[in-house]
């Protein structure tokens, strides 16, 4: 938005503030959510140029309630009603630099752009923007997206959170928990999308790491006795420690095993720690909760073969109660291999051949062809690896999984 | 996951169509963007100018050889071609089934520069 990242800062940090300042005066919600991307884009020029206002949340209130009463006003020939609280309106507003202190209203939002009417992607593209203060523009090319589609997709998510007829308000009480899990749900989403995507050259994608982590927060911090949220942020800090060890100097993927652990963060992963054996202590299991108490067990060794795997598979046992996926049972059969052999894990493998969520992918091809290499078995574990690279839709795993078949080859 | 999705019709049996039936098809088509815009699902399209404007290039002998039209002898020509952003396959043939009436419909997953996830 802006090339002062104590102004990017800044802005991000006040737009939900502020959106919820002009959504609780205004009621409109579609409305209000673009009259303040407008003051965070004029104010990302006017501040760069003439220096942050000396009070800039009071400043974008201003900004925001002029737009959005003078949208409501070009409207009032054909809504009077409007009209009237439009032109009473502004005065309250105006004179408004810090309005609320103590009510925040980053969480009513949260709950409102994650609206289980919506789609996990638009969800997503609301929270960035109305959250988050990311522009469209930002948005699109965090996902790859031309600006327009972008764009529709957030008029649309806001049109049906219209037509559901929400009302700017928590959710109630017995609806609650199924609520916070789709907000949790899409703060993983925006993670993953950059963590997975930091692998690639473009930095903007890997943003979004550090989005996801900023919006956990916030969310643990308004909701500290939550044990999922402190579960998620856990999980974020820990994985996101072993980002600048994932990649090679040359760009290749590095697995878990072979990373140069000096590389890892070492005071997220003391955060993380801290907050995920604190968690444990005191709130209900979770499944997030056990993701980032594995997390924890790999961060906290000092090299793969000194992993308490015994834990980590306890951990993936109590994991396929609360939450079973494939992917969960290939993890657990890595962990079984490195304690039972990896014949062990190999047979624990066998029944998700049929699993119609694993079939035709490269997922569980890749764990096999690791496992038979374990084993000795090089040219099975040649043509899994192979064929693993073949059906992969990603760059750097098809280059890394073409690696790992052709030092196989190499050794004869 | 990301794929493409190309609608190759006959332009002779698309010509041949009543009005209000090629009025109907392209109904189906535009109103299958909205929806998938709802779902998130729309990421781009690309719709292709009358073949008579397409160009192919060869090279004979290193120097460019340029004709008119498109390449081959196919009947069927590139129509559109979408980018769509789905769960999976399956998701991507539910797509692609309305638009398959007198069109033939190719998708394809294209590659992406993601890592492991976490």
């Amino acid at each position: 938005m802006t090339a002062d990242p104590r102004i990017e800062d800044l802005l991000r940090q006040l737009a939900p503030q502020v959106l919820g300042t002009i959504v609780r005066r205004f009621r409109q919600f579609d409305l209000a959510e673009d009259a303040v991307q407008e003051a965070l884009l004029t104010a990302a020029v006017q501040w760069e140029a003439q220096g942050i206002p000396e009070s800039p949340r009071g400043w974008l209130v201003t900004v925001a309630a002029r737009r959005m009463s003078d949208q409501l006003r070009s409207e009032s020939s054909r809504r009077r009603r409007e009209d009237a609280v439009a032109a009473r309106l502004p005065s309250e507003v105006l004179g408004d630099g810090a309005a609320d202190p103590d009510e925040d209203d980053t969480l009513t939002l949260l709950f409102l752009c994650c609206h289980p009417a919506l789609s996990p992607a638009s969800q997503i593209a609301l929270t960035l923007r109305a959250v988050g203060g990311l522009t469209t523009a930002q948005i699109a090319r965090a996902f790859l997206a031309p600006e327009a589609t972008m764009a529709q997709r957030i008029s649309r998510a806001k049109a049906t959170i219209k037509a559901a007829g929400t009302r700017f308000s928590l959710p109630p009480d017995d609806e609650r928990a199924e609520r916070l899990s789709v907000v949790l749900h899409v703060l993983y989403l925006i993670f993953n999308e950059g963590y997975t995507a930091s692998s690639g050259p473009d930095l903007q994608r890997s943003d979004l790491t550090v989005e996801a982590i900023r919006l956990a927060r916030d969310l643990h911090r308004l909701l500290p006795a939550e044990g999922e949220v402190a579960g998620l942020l856990a999980l974020m800090l820990l994985t996101d420690a072993r980002r600048p060890a994932r990649i090679s100097s040359n760009g290749d993927l590095v697995s878990l095993a072979e990373q140069d652990r000096r590389q890892w963060n070492a005071a997220a992963i003391t955060e993380g720690v801290g907050l995920i054996t604190d968690t444990l202590s005191r709130a209900p299991l979770g499944a997030y909760q056990l993701q980032a108490a594995i997390a924890a067990v790999h961060d906290e060794a000092a090299s793969a073969e000194e992993t308490d795997w015994r834990e980590i598979v306890v951990l993936y046992q109590l994991l396929e109660r609360f939450g079973p996926s494939p992917v969960v049972t290939l993890n657990h059969a890595v962990a079984i291999a490195m304690i039972d052999g990896p014949r062990a894990g190999l047979a624990m493998l066998a029944p998700l051949a049929d699993d119609e969520r694993m079939a035709g992918g490269h997922r569980l091809e890749a764990v096999r062809a690791h496992l038979l290499e374990m084993d000795g078995d090089r040219s099975a574990a040649r043509d899994a690896y192979r064929t693993a690279a073949r059906r992969s839709t990603s760059l750097p795993e098809q280059r890394y999984l073409e690696m790992r078949a052709a030092r196989l080859a190499d050794h004869r | 996951m990301k794929y493409v999705v190309l609608i190759y019709t006959n332009p002779a049996t698309w010509s041949a169509l009543p009005a209000g039936e090629q009025d109907r098809v392209i109904k189906v088509h535009n109103d299958l963007i909205d929806r998938l815009t709802e779902t998130g699902e729309f990421v781009n399209i690309y719709r292709m100018a009358d073949a008579a404007l397409t160009k192919t290039v060869r090279l004979q002998g290193g120097a460019p050889v340029v004709t008119d039209g498109p390449f081959g002898e196919a009947k069927e020509l590139l129509a559109s071609l979408w980018e769509i952003d789905v769960a999976g396959v399956g998701r991507a043939i539910e797509i692609a089934t309305p638009l398959a009436q007198y069109c033939t419909v190719e998708l394809t997953p294209v590659m992406d520069a993601a890592g492991l996830e976490m």
